[in-house]
């Protein structure tokens, strides 16, 4: 492994703005490692090679002529295929949007553009980011860098791989229900939910609108915050984005520290279903924190538990109507014969698969006449619960702390036409989607029965994104120690590594 | 309650679906218990609590009436798969709205 | 089976009394769309006026125009409405080519604006319409449907969608149903929409041209039996174009619905067609099987919560609307229901106003625009409005002939020649030598040429007969061209043969 991919996306930023390697160096060596492990990760449905080297060598121009450069300027970032991107293709993980290429680009994306970032691919993921394991893509499955048999999470699953295995140092995800934090987990990789609204969803195609967050993926604290940073604020064109200062994530994330912070942990979150090595690292965890001075104490959600079927209520709803759109009359697949109608539905038959066909039945039936305040309205009360819970344990600590899902990755194939034990992947995730908080999984080990990536959820008030990053950092920094390395330094599941 | 194999089948044509006999005898049951699953929310005492449709708490987000530019019709036509008269072409609809 | 019906509209009231309700779709005359910044200019090229937004891209998002929930409120509160303090837009899920994301973004159970009244004044009479709801939503593409024989959608091969239109703000009205109107249901059904109309057109909120479809109105009927509580099923009736067509729907429909009950059937509740052609409506999709439009809260939008303050604002910047206006112009002008409806028909109130106000009187300013103005107007098949004249010579006018200055007949000629370009009233008066002739002594000169010329009738004159100065006066007019003041000529040749 070239050490420049090696390197934290902090380091490659300070190295290029400090002229001591080029952006398009920087670039190559992502692509040339691409190329090397990509045909086992499985992780990038496209890769931009002449874009991306196009895209390092402007910063190199701009850097040479003096020009201030972009917080990001030169680092190469895996941007999840769900992002629209102007002359990238855009599938969003489904043969529908296959060839697809937007004529505009999302607010994210062009925020990172003007950071100097380079978007160097579109990552696999689960089909319009339904699904905890990128199984449900419609191209391939992609695979966890750590034991290629395994599941890399999902839906954001193409990025935290690609990032796990070095091939950027950044990625762009969503989390609607888990889909950043629990693949970070599982591929032992930070990644960060936003709090709701603190970043755009302009160009981000929609899955459960009320839901969706982009966030970051990195393999440091540190890269996560700078990440999140930069494609954080507000946007007049996403009515749902907050107008407020983008929390202090970096400065939060250079300075861990919880002494005297007052950790809550959710005692609705163990027990059956959660793996036993999950749960020996997330005690361990536990005792660095209170070594480190936080007030650990146990606080109960009792709504936490209806938070799984509110869920797969209110998600299958919105994207039983976002979905709408693809009938192949405007974009996208087009087949079949005869009217229009006939033309629709043959086309959505084809171009979409299991999960998102049965999460747009569910949705259609949770709206109907009939069923609407039975499922949809109850489970927006049961919402409403939620938040309650949450601001009831958030007057009493500082953070919320959790497992990020009960287990480490299973196999590849192993839950794949198994919906409900596929949707127990995101039981820890999903209320802090439902109340909008911010949330993060940081990598806390190994779990000793199958030497897989073990993570850390952090659980924040909306707004209050800094504060995952001062537990996260003192978190990473207390394990680095122990360790004697970064965690990914053990990660063997590629060839030749 | 069970959902029946003939209203999954309903539901398929509501959302445009043309779903094959096989994919309805394998989505059916599927689809019957999740919903029993997620019917739970029902055991949820939640009389006089307000349902959430957001969770950010804001109103009144506007913008000017101002005009932004417009795409090109080449860009809007971009992806379509059959253009006419730089119109999107579609096939012959049966009912009218 | 013929649609052609062969029970009269007359017939049916005998047994039955109709019912109607309108729904009325107003696009609203912002700049630019409901939810995107794309420019509204009606006419474009296809697909010219489209953005990420309004084609409904995937990963695009909607944000309201500030100017269509102003204009909504407006709309509400001339309607007198209440105006909701909060509420959220809805999505209207169904699949349609025209509707580029396959859900309309509307209001489903909380409208913007509700119950209220519009005053609709007919035959003397006032009826209350009662407004259900005003709510705000969005329109579609418009297709051309391409191999049929009509043009329509039955028979084509294909369609052809342009977006432009998608996205447009458009403002939905539903009135209330409106009983009791008997007989003159149709009329009170199209002077509904007229004087909604005027109201709109009042506000500045739209250009409410129907033949542009700027304003649409679905029409719907039913019919009862006469002293039944019970409403009948009731028919929707689109492609409703006209004021005309609103009054020829009601009537059709009920003359229809009467002959169905008349043969012991029972009317289907469905949407139907009005054909401007033969003035009856045919059948189109069944209702019985309501669609299950399946709506949420948008999750896209947040909700609208006007302030008060910012309504108050509203309310007190609405302009005097047609109903008070009518009240205030019948009082000072002291005109009756019937000839301030006369003036309204012709379009001329604007003009009347604006000529009383530059000095004229309002019977005078009445008298040109209603008379001679109209006429022309008629005759070059445009509105009085249209006419190359302004109030202010209209007024000037009517000051020379106060001034003695013109006669009626001198003033006709003036009004002409201003019609005809000729310049200003001075202008023409001055260019033509239209004056009356003012001065004694030409009179007098003309009068004792009379009076020789007719000293027969002088005599009868002298002896007290002063009606036969008729003849007198007609002479010395003939003589000065029509360029003397009758009175004055009559007043002189009495003075002359006292």
């Amino acid at each position: 492994m070239s050490d420049l991919i090696k390197k934290t996306a902090a380091e490659l930023a300070a190295a290029i703005a400090a002229g001591e390697v080029s952006a398009a160096e920087v670039t190559q060596a992502h692509l040339d490692r691409i190329g090397a492990v990509d045909g086992e990760v499985k992780a990038f449905l496209h890769v931009a090679a002449d874009d991306a080297l196009a895209q390092a060598r402007a910063v190199d121009r701009k850097r040479a002529a003096g020009d201030p450069l972009g917080a990001l300027a030169g680092v190469p970032v895996a941007v999840k295929d769900l992002f629209a991107t102007a002359g990238m293709p855009t599938t969003c993980g489904s043969k529908i949007l296959e060839g697809w290429v937007p004529p505009y680009e999302s607010t994210i994306t062009q925020r990172l553009r003007k950071a100097g970032a380079v978007l160097i691919g579109k990552t696999n993921m689960d089909e319009f980011a339904m699904g905890s394991s990128t199984e449900n893509s419609g191209f391939w499955t992609s695979r966890n860098p750590w034991d290629l048999s395994k599941v890399p999470g999902g839906s954001s699953g193409g990025s935290a791989a690609a990032v796990a295995a070095h091939e950027a140092p950044l990625a762009l995800g969503t989390d609607t229900g888990g889909s950043i934090r629990q693949p970070a987990a599982v591929c032992g990789v930070v990644g960060t939910k936003p709090t709701y609204g603190g970043n755009s969803r302009y160009g981000v195609v929609a899955f459960a609108s009320s839901l969706d967050t982009p966030g970051p993926f990195g393999r440091t604290v540190l890269d996560a915050a700078l990440l999140h940073e930069v494609m954080s604020g507000h946007d007049p064109c996403d009515s749902t984005s907050i107008d407020a200062p983008v929390p202090p994530v970096v400065e939060a994330a250079r300075h861990g520290d919880v002494a005297g912070l007052r950790i809550g942990i959710v005692s609705e979150f163990s027990g059956d279903g959660y793996q036993p090595g999950v749960m020996t690292r997330f005690t361990e965890a536990v005792e660095v924190l209170e070594a480190l001075g936080a007030k650990v104490t146990e606080i109960s959600c009792p709504h936490f538990k209806y938070a799984l079927p509110a869920y797969y209520l209110i998600a299958p709803s919105e994207v039983s109507s976002n979905l709408a759109r693809f009938d192949g009359m405007r974009y996208g697949l087009r087949v079949g014969g005869g009217s229009a109608e006939e033309v629709m539905a043959a086309s959505r038959e084809a171009g979409f698969g299991a999960e998102v066909k049965r999460r747009i039945m569910l949705g259609t039936y949770a709206l109907s006449s009939g069923y609407y305040d039975a499922y949809y309205g109850k489970a927006q009360q049961v919402r409403t619960l939620i938040i309650r819970d949450f601001d009831n344990a958030f007057s009493q600590v500082d953070v919320l702390i959790s497992p990020p899902t009960p287990t480490t990755a299973f196999n590849i194939g192993e839950r794949a036409d198994d919906p409900m034990a596929m949707y127990l992947a995101d039981l820890c995730t999903i209320p802090s989607n439902l109340a909008g908080n911010a949330a993060i999984s940081v990598p806390i080990g190994l779990a000793p029965e199958d030497g897989l990536p073990v993570g850390l959820q952090v659980m924040a008030p909306p707004l209050a994104d800094e504060r995952l990053y001062r537990v996260a950092a003192a978190v990473e920094a207390a394990f680095t120690e122990r360790w004697g390395h970064p965690l990914l330094a053990e990660a063997k599941g590629l060839s030749g590594e | 309650m069970p959902i029946t194999r003939d209203e999954v089948a309903h539901l398929a044509r509501l959302s445009r679906l043309a779903l094959s006999d096989e994919e309805l005898d394998h989505l059916a049951p599927q689809l019957d218990q999740i919903i029993s699953a997620v019917a739970q929310v029902q055991e949820v005492a939640a009389d006089g609590i307000p349902p959430t449709t957001h969770a950010t708490g804001l109103t009144n987000v506007y913008r000017a009436d101002e005009p932004v530019p417009c795409l090109t019709p080449e860009q809007a036509l971009s992806g379509a798969p059959a253009v006419e008269l730089q119109r999107f072409k579609v096939p012959r609809i049966l009912v009218e709205e | 089976m013929s649609e052609l019906t062969t029970v009269t509209y007359e017939e049916a009231l005998q047994k039955y009394e109709p019912v109607f309700g309108i729904e009325t779709h107003v696009e609203l005359g912002t700049r630019t769309k409901m939810f995107c910044g794309c420019i509204t200019t009606f006419g474009a090229e296809p697909n010219t006026h489209t953005c990420p937004v309004c084609l409904g891209l995937p990963g695009s998002l909607p944000v309201i125009n500030e100017r269509a929930i102003e204009y909504t409120i407006r709309i509400g509160l001339a309607l007198n409405c209440s105006i909701a303090s909060w509420c959220r837009f809805a999505r209207k899920n169904y699949f349609y080519p025209d509707m580029p994301k396959n859900f309309q973004i509307s209001q489903y159970d909380e409208p913007l604006c509700t119950d209220g009244y519009l005053d609709v004044a007919i035959g003397g009479k006032t009826v209350r319409v009662g407004i259900e709801r005003v709510h705000m939503e969005e329109d579609t593409g418009k297709s051309l449907h391409v191999g049929g024989a009509t043009g329509r959608i039955q028979g084509a091969e294909y369609s052809l969608v342009d977006y432009n239109r998608a996205g447009i703000p458009l403002i939905e009205i539903v009135t209330r149903p409106v009983p009791g109107t008997g007989f003159l249901a149709p009329e009170v059904a199209r002077a509904y929409v007229t004087e909604l109309r005027d109201v709109l057109r009042t506000l500045g909120v739209s250009d409410v041209r129907m033949e542009e479809g700027s304003l649409r109105c679905d029409v719907n009927t039913s019919i009862s039996l006469a002293g039944s509580d019970v409403y009948g099923t009731r028919t929707e009736t689109k492609n409703v174009n006209s004021l005309r067509s609103v009054e020829r729907a009601v009537r059709s429909e009920v003359a229809r619905q009467s002959e169905v009950l008349d043969s012991g059937n029972r009317v289907i509740q469905e949407t139907r067609h009005f054909h401007e052609d033969t003035g009856v409506t045919t059948s189109g999709r069944s209702k019985e099987e309501a669609q299950d439009y399946r709506y949420f809260p948008e999750p896209d939008l947040v909700p609208v919560a006007p302030a008060a303050d910012w309504v108050e604002q509203i309310r007190a910047s609405l302009p005097e609307l047609p109903s008070a206006r009518r009240a205030r112009l019948i009082d000072s002008w002291s005109l009756s229901e019937l000839e301030f409806e006369a003036l309204r028909n012709a379009g001329a109130l604007d003009a009347v106003e604006a000529t009383v106000a530059a000095g004229a009187s309002p019977a005078d300013a009445r008298k040109w625009w209603l008379g001679e103005l109209a006429r022309r107007a008629n005759d070059s098949g445009i509105d009085v409005s249209e006419l190359p004249i302004t109030p202010a010579d209209v007024a000037r006018v009517s000051a020379l002939i106060a001034a003695g200055t013109l006669n009626d007949r001198l003033a006709r000629q003036v009004i002409e020649g201003v019609l005809d370009g000729e310049g200003t009233p001075d202008e023409v008066v001055a260019a033509r030598g239209l004056a009356v002739v003012s001065d004694d002594s030409a009179l007098l000169t003309a009068i004792d040429e009379a009076i020789a010329a007719n000293p027969d009738v002088a005599a009868k004159i002298r002896d007290g007969r002063v009606q036969a100065a008729g003849v007198l006066v007609g002479a010395v007019m003939k003589k000065t061209r029509g360029q003397a003041d009758a009175a004055k000529v009559k007043d002189l040749i009495l003075e002359r043969l006292a």
